[in-house]
């Protein structure tokens, strides 16, 4: 019965959708103050059916209900209930679901804090919101429903994917996809402002907030997928350029350079053509992740299942998006007048030179993921591009980017002195400049041009952000001040000084561990040892070990250094009794500068075993920058501006509010 | 012109040469690190490349997996159903490894035609076919009934 009435609710969901698409928006056109106020109570609605549909699909897996065939292929009686709640979003339906759920929780908090903004603007936001909820709703329901029921019902469910079955993979997902989903509301914003012809510096300042959101949600999620690959998969990497992490990663690289032009666009008024366009961007290609995932044409190692329906059901969709914004877009934005002028030395062409770069760099990882597509489709070969080629050109204008990034924050808005800015950054680039070649030069063990680039541009971005900072506060009397500044005053300011040093975090950890790290993997008898960077590691033995729904060999092994012992380490290689899938649980000794990874493979023989033994200096530095990045969106996204609207709010609803009921009512 | 106007050249020639720049780079790079895919069939027809790196896959032969005494050297037949390659792999082979499993390799071809390969690929989902694989042996049998060498 449960199933049923989930899909119930989810067929509601739909209908209040295509109510919340339509009506407010006719309703901002015929001036019909009903209609528009519909946006709010119909994403409400949706919201609320779509909790309804997801806590049915919750309680199927939580009460094992095998004849739903989605609970039945990823869900087992033996599955321990953390996983049973995450194995709802472990397969296409369900994580389908969490998505149109995500884009239900936005429009609602759309619909609760855009009080200030104006109704025919909200309305026109929630309409294109409602568009889109419309659209993954019917994909949901005509390809992939996650309440199909299965007859006769198995007895016993198939288990969830052993790889799956991880606290970071519980989360990675929702944090991506409110990622994904966020973006959508960036969009819904500019359709709208295009919509209604008013692009300003008041639209910025509403989208501002729920783009930094959006892209700290899909910060998070990047870094915890990175976490989760090189915590689960077994071998060590954080980063593939695999086409799934692409898709991914090029819409946060889209959402990036859509934070910065935003920002000239609120306090200049300049790029907002250019802004609208990031905007549509950044969420079309949040679709075209999504199409390259679900549809199953491009060999990743998170390829689901194939269905070409799927794949034509999002190409489709994926066309109307791109192709109708664009035509809004072309239709709209000439009328769009210029902003303020600026110089050519100012932080308006630092900052144009970043979304040049920013978006370039998208561009190119888009043209290497589709590539291997084109390839095959003008029948020329089947193809693919190894990541070699993406490190290439990342490597070649990463550099370029953290240089713009250093002098930006140092520099006037439009217009700054050359001279002047030169004096002020000299000491930084002294002292970045001389720590670079500290490291190029082989004088310290394992130095190297590529170390002393990248020990370079990080100091680079640290001293300039230092030199922004130590001028900021200044002229601020006394730490009393000073404190005002950092937690009351600043906050979108120390936001990005935060974000900054989160990116000089992931230089260091990217460059150390791809320079250093050493992988080795060997052939080993119990009791055998073997000396890797400093470190002796012996095996002890491997051992039978029996874990809730799997039984596993587990080995131990000893890490010594200078014959003392610094940790003993128990990497399993577990076998699932549902799936009988073998799955390597590496296992890790974490410290600040350093990890010791060590993974079994496999018995070869003779009570051999393969073992897997990587050192990895500052690798947790990588994902520390996505943290700091993520709470510097947080931090910016606090700022008083944006509270003090929220309060002026509502005093304006305490006066407003009975005459709006009244119109509304 | 108009100072403004020329600094706008000024921006737009500098974007003109940012985007010229990465599409030169992006092309030269395509040149060293494309690899094409070859089946088992082609790489015995003689079609692979014998000093270039490409990708080859299909399904590993049952019974055909032998390791060597020392070392972690391993060497296994793929097929596509009508042609054997057999590849060699020095290192862990991934957890999904199997004998009937759909597996993606790169590597090198050896001129005594075995495949040497740095790395071997199977996937997460038993399910999942690589769509090339699920190609090769379409092309062999057409209507092959059991693609995927799983049971389901």
């Amino acid at each position: 019965m449960t199933p049923e009435l989930g899909q119930f609710a989810l067929i509601l969901a739909l209908c209040l959708a295509v109510i919340q698409s339509t009506l407010p928006l006719i309703g901002t056109y015929t001036g019909e103050r009903h209609w528009m106020s519909l946006g709010s109570t119909a994403a409400w609605g949706q919201f609320t059916f779509l909790s309804i549909g997801l806590c049915c699909l919750i309680y199927a897996f939580l009460d094992n209900d095998f004849s739903v065939a989605y609970v039945a292929s990823n869900s087992n009686t033996l599955l321990p209930t953390m996983y049973k709640i995450s194995a709802v979003w472990g397969a296409h339906e369900g994580s389908l679901l969490l998505w149109v759920f995500m884009q239900g929780a936005w429009g609602v908090a759309v619909a609760a804090f855009s009080g200030k903004l104006p109704e025919t603007v909200r309305a026109r936001v929630l309409s294109v919101m409602g568009m889109v909820g419309v659209g993954f709703l019917l994909f949901m329901l005509l390809t992939s429903n996650p309440f199909e029921r299965l007859y006769p019902a198995p007895l016993e469910g198939r288990d969830l994917n052993p790889l799956l079955q991880d606290p970071g993979l519980a989360i990675h997902p929702p944090m991506l996809y409110m990622g994904y989903v966020g973006f959508s509301v960036a969009f819904s914003f500019a359709l709208a402002a295009l919509l209604g012809g008013k692009l300003d510096a008041a639209w910025a300042r509403w989208s501002r907030p729920w783009t930094t959101v959006a892209w700290v949600c899909l910060t998070i999620g990047i870094t915890l997928g990175s976490w989760w690959a090189y915590n689960e998969l077994g071998w060590g990497g954080w980063w593939f350029w695999d086409p799934v992490e692409n898709a991914s990663f090029i819409p946060w690289l889209v959402g990036t350079a859509l934070v910065h032009s935003l920002a000239v666009t609120e306090k200049r008024g300049a790029f907002k053509s250019w802004t609208v366009l990031l905007a549509i961007t950044a969420f079309s290609m949040s679709l075209l992740g999504t199409f390259l995932v679900r549809s199953g044409v491009l060999t990743s190692v998170h390829a689901f299942a194939t269905d070409p329906g799927r794949g034509i059901f999002i190409l489709t969709f994926l066309c109307i998006v791109i192709g109708g914004s664009l035509i809004i877009y072309a239709w709209r934005a000439p009328t769009v007048t210029g902003g303020g002028r600026f110089d050519f030395v100012s932080r308006e062409t630092l900052l144009l030179a970043n979304n040049v770069l920013l978006v370039i760099v998208a561009a190119l990882i888009l043209l290497g993921t589709l590539f291997p597509l084109i390839y095959d489709a003008f029948e020329l070969g089947k193809i693919s591009v190894g990541f070699p080629w993406f490190n290439k050109m990342f490597i070649s204008f990463m550099p370029l980017l953290i240089l713009v990034m250093g002098i930006g924050p140092n520099t006037r808005w439009k217009r700054q002195d050359p001279a002047e800015l030169a004096r002020r950054l000299r000491l930084a680039f002294i002292v970045s400049v001389t720590l670079g070649v500290v490291f190029a030069l082989p004088l310290l063990p394992g130095a190297s041009p590529l170390a002393g680039l990248g020990i370079g541009l990080a100091a680079w971005l640290v001293t300039t952000l230092t030199t922004s900072v130590v001028d900021r506060l200044r002229h601020k009397r006394g730490l009393a001040a000073i404190w005002r500044d950092v937690t009351v005053q600043g906050r979108s300011y120390y936001g990005m000084v935060l974000a900054h040093l989160g990116m000089a975090s992931a230089v260091v950890g990217v460059t150390l561990v791809s320079l250093h790290g050493v992988e080795k993997d060997v052939r080993m008898s119990p009791g055998e040892s073997l000396e890797m960077a400093g470190y002796t590691f012996v095996l002890e033995g491997v051992e039978k070990h029996q874990g809730p729904n799997y039984r596993a060999d587990r080995g131990k092994v000893r890490i010594l250094r200078d014959d003392e012992e610094i940790a003993l380490l128990m990497p399993e290689k577990r076998t699932y009794t549902v799936q009988t899938k073998p799955m390597t649980e590496a296992a890790i000794d974490i410290r600040p500068t350093r990890d010791l990874y060590v993974s079994l493979g496999e018995p070869v023989g003779g009570g051999d075993w393969s073992v897997r033994v990587y050192y990895k200096p500052f690798v947790r530095w990588i994902w520390f920058g996505g943290i700091l990045m993520a709470l510097g969106g947080l931090l910016a996204v606090s700022d008083r501006r944006y509270r003090l609207s929220v309060r002026s709010r509502r005093t304006i609803d305490a006066t407003v509010t009975p005459a709006a009921q009244e119109a509304s009512g | 012109m108009t100072p403004a106007r020329k600094k706008r050249l000024y921006l737009v020639l500098l974007m003109i040469a940012g985007i010229g720049t990465a599409v030169a780079l992006a092309v030269t790079a395509f040149d060293e690190n494309l690899m094409f895919y070859y089946s088992p069939s082609e790489i015995v027809a003689g079609e692979a490349p014998v000093d270039h790196p490409f990708r080859m896959g299909g399904l590993v032969t049952a019974g055909s997996v032998r390791r060597h005494s020392e070392g972690l050297t391993v060497q296994f037949d793929v097929t596509d159903n009508d042609k054997l390659v057999t590849v060699e792999y020095t290192g862990i082979l991934p957890d999904l490894f199997r004998e009937g499993q759909g597996i993606i390799s790169r590597g090198t071809l050896r001129p005594d035609g075995v495949f040497v390969a740095d790395e071997v690929l199977a996937k997460h989902d038993e399910n999942y076919m690589p769509p090339e694989v699920a190609e090769s042996l379409k092309t062999v049998h057409s209507g092959a009934d059991n693609p995927g060498g799983t049971t389901p």
